[in-house]
């Protein structure tokens, strides 16, 4: 395994079209929920146990070789809302370009074969992870690390919040991110026994219901 | 019923048939300690359940199991008295409540109990399985309260998995109050609200006809998942709004 590969996956800078979504930050600044620093570590906090747990072991038991399609299905039922399935499809397809581009193989090519509108982007991550010769613990670092530097990212723009409180943030979350990791990794184990049942289910209400608010806006600044 | 120093083990059983002339029959109909069931006056060809709180609970270390079955052509309601209350108990540890509900393909059934209230130093944890035939009905109601008025909640975990025609169509899980995964009360789960609910709506025309998604207000919203499905979503200040937003949810729904 080579550790700089996972450098190059998890770089922002990626092709991955990830820097259009603020994964629930937008509409949650829009509803002032988020204010500042304290508020977007707690919401950072919130997403990475929830959203973050669940694509973090989706990406881990698609390293570890679980059908996608049955990862694919099973990322579908944890995500009610229309809005964060085609979103995740659209950064899953987006994915898919950049990781055939850089990691060319026969796994991805099926998937983009199986998905041609895009499958759920932590599945397409845990086949790219697979791709570069990463883990199934590289993978899930991957996915619960976006899981946060996405709306950080975002609330430095939507909120001309200085950078440093960002980062500062995603700094003090980073115990439990390893945390979250680690458990990923558990989850999937299980997963390759016992199906996809396994997999962590863990939900936030207000994300589920704010990316449908913000679906119906007119005019917005990111996707998602 | 068992009472064995850990807390209470209790299952309740009930079964809906088609009896043959245009109603439901109960050909099971088993309450068990704590969880009662009566029969109450059905409408047309829908028989009516209540579920009557015998004795408190669950608290610390019980472990209450509900099993409703329907079969096909049966309709079944089932309601609750009253609010069932998570409350610390004698026994350390966690307790369990499951509700395990079957509907054949052309049976229907509405599970629709009262609020789940979480007390202050309670910790309980809720599973939910509908797994119906491919032509079911279900309307399902699932409302969660964290603390009684100006209380702070006990920990409170919950999982609701739908299947259909053996194929998962939502399965979702919410970890609330001390001792549950951080940001929990922060503002991207629940931001200070104190009731959470879901309704699960599943109708075999929702496959060529899906719901449009709507929001209704900022707390609440209609979706349509990946199968035959309607979820509606809301977070609200207490249990009578949250109720008042679900309530209006399911006429827009018709």
């Amino acid at each position: 395994m080579s550790r700089a590969a996972l450098l190059v996956l998890a770089d922002g800078r990626f092709p991955a079209g990830g820097h259009a979504h603020s994964g629930g930050a937008e509409a949650a600044v829009k509803a002032g929920r988020v204010t500042g620093g304290a508020s977007l570590e707690s919401f950072c906090r919130g997403r990475l146990h929830t959203t973050g747990r669940v694509s973090a072991a989706l990406a881990a038991a698609a390293v570890l070789g679980v059908d996608p399609a049955e990862l694919d299905a099973a990322a579908d039922a944890r995500t009610p809302s229309p809005a964060l399935r085609v979103a995740a499809r659209k950064l899953g397809r987006q994915l898919m370009r950049a990781a055939r581009a850089t990691w060319p193989s026969e796994e991805l090519d099926a998937l983009a074969r199986e998905f041609p509108k895009g499958a759920h982007q932590p599945v397409v991550l845990g086949l790219a992870a697979r791709a570069a010769g990463l883990g199934a613990l590289d993978a899930a670092y991957c996915a619960a690390y976006e899981s946060v530097s996405g709306p950080a990212s975002a609330t430095v723009r939507l909120l001309s919040l200085d950078p440093f409180d960002a980062t500062g943030a995603l700094a003090r979350l980073a115990p439990e991110l390893d945390r979250v990791a680690d458990q990923a990794v558990e989850a999937a184990r299980m997963v390759v026994d016992e199906g996809v049942d396994a997999l962590p289910a863990a939900s936030a209400p207000l994300l589920e219901i704010s990316a449908e608010v913000h679906a119906a806006w007119p005019v917005r600044l990111f996707a998602s | 019923m068992t009472a064995a120093g850990t807390g209470v083990r209790a299952t309740a059983r009930m079964l809906a048939r088609d009896d043959g002339r245009g109603g439901t029959s109960l050909p099971v109909l088993e309450g068990d300690g704590p969880l009662a069931l009566r029969r109450t006056r059905g409408s047309g060809s829908e028989a009516h359940v209540m579920l009557v709180g015998a004795m408190s609970g669950p608290l610390g270390g019980d472990h209450f199991t509900v099993e409703a079955g329907v079969e096909t052509g049966a309709r079944l309601r089932v309601g609750s008295a009253a609010a069932t209350i998570a409350l610390p108990g004698q026994a350390k540890g966690e307790s369990r409540y499951d509700v395990r509900l079957t509907v054949a393909d052309g049976g229907e059934l509405r599970w629709l109990p009262e609020q789940l209230i979480s007390a202050h130093g309670s910790d309980l944890y809720v599973t939910t399985r509908a797994d119906l035939g491919a032509t079911a009905r279900l309307v399902l109601r699932e409302e969660q309260v964290l603390g009684r008025a100006g209380e702070e909640p006990g920990r409170l975990g919950s999982r609701l998995v739908v299947r259909i025609a053996g194929r998962t169509v939502l399965d979702q899980e919410l970890s609330c109050g001390p001792g549950a995964p951080g940001g929990w009360d922060g503002p991207a789960v629940l931001a200070g609200h104190r009731a959470v609910g879901q309704v699960v709506i599943v109708r075999p025309e929702f496959a060529d006809q899906p719901v449009t998604a709507r929001v209704l207000g900022e707390g609440a919203a209609i979706m349509p998942l990946a199968g035959p499905t309607a979820l509606v979503t809301a977070v609200a200040p207490n249990a009578l709004k949250l109720r008042r937003i679900l309530d209006e949810a399911l006429t827009t729904l018709g």
